[in-house]
């Protein structure tokens, strides 16, 4: 499956994968921006005013009467972060043209709907309407405020927002509450024009139409998309070592039943010249799958957790575990995860167990070939890491890794921070 | 193999009902790398009552879940890392409804075909291991009583049910678990992994005759008999309460509101009904309702907002959920729609789209090898065939999805379970 990248405008490039694969066509457009603390919040709030209302269909009951009527067509708000850049634009996905009972034309109905959408918001005097921009920004701060709902994922928050303080990749996804609050509808005007000028545009589109016809059909619709100076100084600086010398502690309280516990390592030396394959498999064999060092003896021998599992983000250069465990096991975990770690610096692992990563890593790539969405967000994290293999290309990297690979990466990894997510201890416990 | 084609939406299935009783469904995908098998068993939480030969016999709750997390151990090790050292991504899961093993893989196909249905044929049980299980599941259900969306559901489904055991949690409680040994595992296996009482569905690039060759090789040649279930005294269609509420940490108050009736449809009146259930739903709360738009606007709801019909253990429930400062109001607006549709119909244009729209997604839904899977197998248990779904669809009318929401959404049917900010 070839892509095929052009650029259509400046700064706005378009990833396009021709394919008669699928029922389902995909076609996202996303605005790169650099993630900060007085952005990120606006920068969340952008796609979902936008998808209010455009000039010509100024509110949400005839968008969705439109995509009804282009078979149940999609437009989904996306904001995503890799590593220290925000990602905010629009999902779409529509059935391929060829599994409808007419001959309509499903793609350009949509594309031209996407472009409307970014392009020509509804305005009084040039600005957004200050009813939608209220409403939309009280429900981000619903969003905000509603992490504390998941304790597994607002852990690894916590994690991250301690650990990370004074970095970038410290800030949330959707940003914070206290910027949020402070947005309006003027300020959020400027700043929505501003991103449309100077962003770095990433459009994808997979599906059975060739490029000559998505080129054509999308420069026709971005048209009346002026552009400025492209902001392209953007990107994420990745802290090689940990914030102070020693691991930091951390706990909090809060009425739950299952405490969760997070810990977050610098990769430290081995991302001066990342090779994204062997952190792959390295990733896979620690905590990554089913037959990784952390769920084969946290959880499956020992029965100290319901779950631990790792996760590395490849931009930034930092590792996090994350488990779910009884609060008197907060010690025995602990260790246990770092015995595991610390198994694979001494290479205390089988041909099989590395074989067994390689495998679910190769294999979980070469899948994503059979999914437009799974497409859309392989090759948009490729496009802003600036990485040029393919899904199956780097498939097979990954299982060219050696064993010395997967142990340098254990062994340039430094732990910097650990945080517990405790039940609220009753005083008297406390005294005695 | 029976040959079944669907040119207009452009698929193939194999299909065959093998000597030992179990359905096979192939669903060949050519030009995908990856290949999903999806192997069930018409076994979920709430048969907890059942009756073989003459005798009834009453299983603590929690056991369909418990059995599932069991069945990977096999006397030489465990069937998930033989499935993953193979290349395959293997899991499983428990419903009300069903049990699925499943995998999906880019090689070795076959070999983990085999794997699978070796381990879930052979059970396996030492007290030591279901012990150990007792302390894994029991952490897994105090996680899952941290989460909000699960404690509003189930206050919802208590107050709609006064004996079925949709109102119970699937994986049970650390005191109903606590109940299981060995024997109980072995018998229930026994009872619901006969291969009369399950199914086999492939999706992806693979030889349909193969999958029948290996399935028949390797599963146990006799049908076992179909196990009867007893989900309790019929419900009465009213909420046993009609409001509960719980606090929890959270950010803002959620709400689950809804019904539940008896409902023992098969074939296609059971595929007709959900049909008709989707569409009537969507047109009411979906996003391109007057309902939806008006209470989106007025901030009383967020995009969480949405309805889902559900027919699982002889029962219906209609839940409509989403997070609200002001559930009660919700509830009003719900009930005061559904009157409105009563005395004017739904309108014909928006119905019409949302017949095109539920097509559309249809058909993209046919890509997601899992749902495709699942809704294969589940549409098997139920005795209709879920690709007849499209010219169901196509037949549907406006006044089959009216009685739908007069039958269903009427006040004193509702109940509204609310889980609120502690103060």
């Amino acid at each position: 499956m070839n892509a095929v990248r052009r650029e259509l405008l400046p700064g706005v490039a378009l990833t396009c994968i021709t394919t008669d694969k699928f029922k389902t066509g995909c076609l996202s457009v996303n605005l790169l921006t650099q993630l900060c603390r007085e952005n990120a919040a606006k920068n969340a709030l952008i796609p979902t005013v936008l998808l209010r209302g455009c000039t010509r269909l100024p509110d949400m009951e005839k968008i969705s009467a439109e995509l009804d009527m282009l078979y149940g067509a999609r437009i989904e708000p996306m904001v995503r972060k890799y590593g220290e850049i925000q990602s905010l634009g629009f999902y779409a996905d529509f059935v391929d043209d060829r599994y409808l009972p007419e001959g309509t034309k499903q793609f350009d109905g949509v594309a031209k709907l996407v472009c409307e959408l970014l392009l020509t918001p509804v305005t009084r005097g040039g600005l957004l309407l200050p009813d939608y921009v209220d409403s939309e920004r009280d429900k981000l701060l619903d969003l905000i405020r509603s992490r504390i709902n998941e304790k597994r994922s607002y852990s690894m928050f916590r994690l991250v927002e301690l650990m990370c303080c004074g970095e970038d990749y410290a800030v949330a996804r959707i940003g914070s509450e206290e910027e949020a609050e402070s947005i309006n509808y003027k300020k959020l005007t400027r700043h929505y024009r501003d991103l449309l000028a100077t962003a770095p545009i990433e459009i994808f589109y997979c599906g059975s139409a060739d490029t000559e016809h998505v080129e054509a059909v999308l420069k026709d619709a971005l048209h009346n998309l002026l552009r400025g100076e492209i902001d392209y100084d953007i990107g994420t600086d990745i802290r090689m070592n940990t914030l102070e010398e020693d691991t930091r502690y951390f706990t909090e309280e809060m009425d739950v039943s299952q405490g969760k516990l997070a810990i977050g390592w610098r990769l430290g030396d081995c991302m001066e010249e990342p090779d994204a394959a062997a952190l792959r498999v390295f990733n896979a064999m620690y905590g990554g799958d089913v037959t990784s060092k952390l769920f084969e003896n946290v959880r499956e021998k020992l029965s100290l957790c319901y779950f631990a599992s790792s996760m590395v983000d490849y931009f930034k250069g930092i590792m996090l575990v994350s488990s779910g465990i009884e609060f008197d096991k907060y010690d025995e975990a602990k260790r246990e995860i770092f015995r595991q770690l610390d198994a694979i610096r001494n290479g205390e692992f089988s041909e099989e167990e590395l074989q067994y990563a390689r495998r679910s890593t190769a294999s979980s790539l070469r899948a994503g070939s059979d999914s437009p969405g799974a497409l859309e967000s392989f090759y948009l994290g490729r496009n802003i890491g600036g990485w040029d293999w393919s899904n199956e290309e780097l498939a097979a990297l990954c299982e060219e890794v050696t064993r010395e690979d997967v142990i340098a990466i254990a062994q340039s990894a430094v732990c910097d921070a650990v945080y517990f997510l405790r039940g609220e201890q009753d005083e008297e416990a406390e005294e005695e | 193999m029976r040959e079944l084609e669907y040119p207009v939406i452009g698929e193939k299935l194999y299909t065959d009902t093998l000597p030992n009783g179990l359905r096979l469904f192939v669903c060949p995908k050519p030009g995908y790398t990856k290949s999903y098998a999806f192997f069930a068993t018409d076994y979920g939480g709430a048969d907890r009552r059942f009756r073989l030969g003459d005798e009834w016999h009453d299983t603590p709750a929690g056991v369909a879940h418990f059995l599932e997390h069991k069945m990977f151990d096999m006397p030489d090790g465990n069937a998930l890392s033989v499935l993953s050292a193979n290349g395959a991504d293997p899991n499983a899961f428990t419903s009300s409804g069903i049990t699925a093993y499943h995998f999906m893989s880019t090689e070795g196909f076959y070999e983990n075909l085999e794997t699978l249905l070796t381990f879930v044929s052979t059970p396996y049980f030492t007290e030591e291991s279901v012990q150990k299980e007792q302390g894994i599941i029991g952490q897994e259900i105090r996680m899952v009583e941290d989460n909000p969306y699960y404690a509003v559901y189930y206050g919802l489904m208590q107050c709609l049910f006064a004996h079925n055991p949709m109102r119970e949690s699937v994986a049970g409680t650390v005191e109903s678990i606590a109940e299981i040994t060995p024997q109980t595992l072995y018998d229930c296996h026994a009872v619901f992994y006969n291969p009369s009482n399950m199914a086999l569905c492939v999706v992806g690039d693979v030889d349909a005759e193969k999958v029948r060759e290996i399935a028949l090789r390797i599963l146990p040649a006799e049908a076992g008999e179909r196990p009867v279930i007893d989900y309790g005294e019929t419900e009465s269609g009213l909420p046993l309460c009609t409001r509960v509420e719980k606090q929890m940490d959270v950010s803002m108050p959620m709400f689950a509101l809804g019904c539940g009736f008896p409902s023992a449809l098969r074939g296609r009146a059971s595929l007709r009904q959900r049909v008709n259930a989707y569409l009537a739903l969507e047109c009411m709360f979906g996003s391109s309702s007057p309902l939806f738009n008006r209470l989106y606007a007025e901030g009383l709801i967020d995009s969480s907002f949405g309805a889902e019909a559900e027919f699982t253990a002889g029962v219906g429930t209609v839940v409509i959920s989403g997070d609200s400062e002001d559930p009660e109001k919700v509830f009003e607006e719900v009930v005061r729609e559904a009157e409105r549709i009563g005395r004017e119909g739904l309108d014909a244009g928006l119905f019409a789209r949302i017949r095109r729209a539920a097509y559309g997604m249809r058909v993209r839904g046919l890509g997601r090898f899992g749902d495709l899977a699942y809704d294969l197998a589940a549409s098997a248990f139920e005795g209709y065939q879920t690709l007849d779904a499209f010219s169901v669809i196509e037949s549907a009318t406006k006044e089959e999805a009216e009685k739908f929401i007069a039958d269903t959404l009427r006040r004193e049917a509702l109940a509204l379970s609310v889980v609120s900010r502690r103060e």
